[in-house]
């Protein structure tokens, strides 16, 4: 089960869309898992033969559990993991270890439960796995030699997949816990009040010459085939960015890790309530079209309530655009690990100088939140520079 | 391609030496018995002859006197290299080591570069007794200025003197006395000559790292056999320079396996086996599943009689049994 955001810690295995004996391919959908942001599609990383399904349908699972067996393509090496798993329960649920030997003087390592008064020993890499796969290091079960260590945690893991799942919503009732989403956007909301240092830069900017060019460009297509004026948009806020490392990228455990890749988050909101911002990958390497056919895919799943866990957990930095008809500007939220966030207001027509002169231009003030762990408040000036140099010859995006 | 010769580390020393005598005629060797009698573990048999007495000199017995001559000689544009009987008899020329060559270079500003490359055989096993058979590799693997490496196979014993002639600091060869006799591959044609930057992975495994160097390598590597055998797979990292430690290598592995033991035949306290310990505890702690073990010399002056030697000096049996408890079996 993977962690579709830092906040999940469970998610509940609504569908398995591969059978057993199914060839796999990397970034195939396997299974759809439902979270506090909805039905999310697991895609595999791993190349194979889906081999044994290990979670059933309705079945809600802590995060780091193991949903189903991949055989990869080179079958000795897939071998080693498998065995490893499969024999590790075994060795959990023995009832009496067998004595180590010459060791008969040592007083029997006591049956688990860490208390306040015993403490057992824990190596520190059982202690860090049981706490990102959300096993309670109390109901570990010692090894014969009366400490924790990898195995132990493994052991917990395959043990608790059918004995921990609380009782699950019926398969097929799928679709969205609102509430539950809303305590997800505050969980994290919460967190990067908390935890992120905010800066907010803005800049306004003319639009004339994007949506002149958009409307020349619209006139010659047939209107499905028309872009949006976020396409575009979109596309010259990563280009800048790919050029803003400090920008793009994730804060985690005190360590900056800056992406090469742009992927952004869009932030779509959602009916009857609740926002999310799902990644759309390179978006500084794509084309406008596809650019456009990406954003009406999402769009369309994020209604549907079906995501894949890609663009869940990939967003390096998030835009977050206004849309016609709402307000002028957006001081935006930091949606960690990310350390960036870009707000886009409405189009407004204002009184502008050109040429000395004054004229009406439709602009938009877009302000960047960033994080003043990472970057500082020049970074952003210098990447609003960036987009607005861009966004003067869209015929170049 | 080109065919592999197979050699002893005796003569692996040798080559590399007459290599460096024919290809930089700055270089030359001196140190107690390296001419008439062949040196004291004859790596410098026949050179003598062949290179005459000003490249292939004897000194007195003062190890102080011609380490320090060495050290003058190459602040003057030579390349000496100095071969000293053990490590036992450095000792003498420490003053020399750590208060001249090691800060020369430093204390002018880099103006003055300290090029001697200082041989000396090591350790324990050959019934030599306490005053020749100790490890103090880590004494100057403490030292800033020096780089400090330890060929444990053949084809570095032929391989890091060259690249250490390079060096405008000051290298220690450490050669564990026990290496001389044993054979191994080396390159039949080309460049023989190999970095002393980097540990090698000797063999791969993942259930834990053993990690040593010098004389331990082929003790570790027959006990990697041995526990291969109860499905225990170690990797084996050879350190190869112990100043400055390749941290890279170590700590990617024991964050593979997350269990690390270090055969060091120095004593505990003190010792290399400890900095490495400290080192993974300091950036591989949570990585962890077991605490990090060493299999060290017991910690007494080592013993002449045979069995007294073995038991005091790390052993398969000792570093089998460390490896299990390690892995809890």
């Amino acid at each position: 089960m993977p962690a579709l955001g830092a906040d999940m810690e469970a998610g509940t295995l609504v569908e398995w869309l591969k059978r057993p004996g199914e060839r796999i391919a990397r970034g195939d959908a396997v299974a759809v898992v439902e979270t506090q942001k909805g039905a999310i599609e697991i895609e595999s990383f791993q190349p194979g033969v889906l081999r044994e399904i290990r979670v059933e349908t309705g079945a809600r699972v802590p995060v780091g559990e193991v949903l189903a067996l991949i055989d990869g393509e080179a079958g000795a090496a897939a071998a080693a993991p498998v065995h490893a798993t499969a024999e590790a329960p075994a060795r959990a649920i023995a009832a009496a270890p067998p004595p180590r030997p010459g060791a008969a003087a040592e007083p029997e390592p006591e049956p688990v439960v860490l208390s306040g008064q015993r403490r057992v020993p824990i190596s520190p890499l059982a202690r860090r796995l049981a706490e990102e796969r959300g096993i309670d290091v109390a109901t570990l079960q010692p090894g014969a030699d009366g400490t924790i260590g990898l195995a132990e945690v493994e052991a917990a893991r395959a043990a608790l997949a059918p004995a921990g799942a609380p009782a699950a919503r019926a398969a097929g009732e799928r679709g969205l816990d609102l509430a539950a989403m809303r305590r997800a956007i505050a969980a994290a909301m919460a967190r990067s009040h908390r935890e992120i240092p905010h800066y907010f830069v803005s800049s306004t900017l003319d639009l004339a010459p994007l949506l002149a060019w958009l409307e020349r460009t619209n006139a010659t297509r047939a209107p499905p085939g028309r872009l949006l004026y976020l396409v575009p948009l979109l596309k010259a806020v990563a280009r800048a960015m790919a050029s803003a490392p400090e920008l793009n990228g994730h804060y985690e455990a005190d360590v900056f890790t800056p992406s090469a890749a742009v992927h952004m988050g869009v932030a779509i909101a959602m009916r009857g309530g609740g926002l999310i911002a799902p990644a759309i990958h390179d978006v500084d390497r794509l084309d406008l079209d596809t650019l456009m056919a990406k954003l009406d895919d999402l769009v369309l799943r994020v209604r549907g309530g079906r995501l894949r866990s890609s663009e869940l957990a990939d967003p390096t930095v998030t835009v977050s655009n206004l849309g016609e008809h709402t307000a002028d500007a957006i001081l935006p939220v930091i949606y960690p690990p990310q350390v960036a966030i870009v707000g886009c207001g409405q189009i407004v027509p204002r009184p502008w100088v050109s040429d000395g002169g004054l004229v009406v231009r439709p602009t938009m003030t877009i302000t960047v939140g960033g994080d003043h762990r990472v970057s500082d408040g020049r970074s952003a000036a210098k990447f609003l520079a960036r987009v607005e140099a861009l966004l003067k010859t869209p015929e170049a995006l | 391609m080109s065919a592999t010769r197979r050699i002893t580390y005796r003569e692996a020393v040798r080559e590399a030496l007459r290599e460096a005598l024919l290809r930089d005629p700055r270089v030359f060797l001196m140190g107690e018995d390296v001419g008439r009698y062949g040196g004291s573990y004859a790596c410098s048999s026949g050179l003598l002859a062949e290179f005459g007495e000003e490249r292939i000199r004897d000194t007195p017995l003062s190890e102080s006197g011609f380490v320090g001559a060495g050290i003058g000689a190459a602040i003057g544009g030579m390349r000496p290299i100095v071969e000293v009987m053990t490590v036992n008899f450095s000792l003498l020329a420490l003053d020399q080591i750590v208060n001249n060559a090691a800060t020369v270079r430093h204390m002018s500003g880099g103006q003055i570069a300290v090029p001697v490359v200082i041989r000396m055989a090591t350790g324990a096993g050959r019934q030599l007794a306490a005053q020749h058979s100790h490890s103090l590799e880590c004494w100057y693997a403490h030292v800033p200025g020096i780089r400090a490496v330890a060929p444990a196979t053949v084809a570095d014993a032929r391989g890091m003197l060259w690249t250490a002639l390079q060096e405008p600091n000051p290298v220690v060869i450490f050669e564990h006395a026990t290496l001389y006799n044993d054979e191994g591959e080396v390159p039949g044609e080309g460049e023989l000559a190999v970095d002393i930057d980097r540990a090698a992975v000797r063999r791969a495994g993942d259930d834990l790292s053993l990690i040593t160097y010098g004389g331990s390598l082929k003790k570790a590597l027959a006990a990697a056999d041995a526990l291969a055998g109860e499905r225990i797979g170690c990797e084996v990292i050879d350190l190869r320079t112990l100043r400055p430690l390749d941290e890279e290598t170590i700590l990617a592995s024991v964050r593979r396996t997350h269990r690390a033991l270090i055969v060091d035949e120095g004593w505990r306290s003190g010792s290399l086996a400890g900095e490495i310990a400290a080192r993974i505890a300091e950036e591989a702690f949570f990585d962890l599943d077991a605490p990090v073990r060493r299999v060290c010399s017991a910690e007494v002056p080592i013993p002449y009689p045979r069995h007294l030697e073995e038991a005091a000096t790390p052993q398969v049996d000792g570093i089998v049994a460390a490896a299990r408890g390690l892995v809890r079996r």
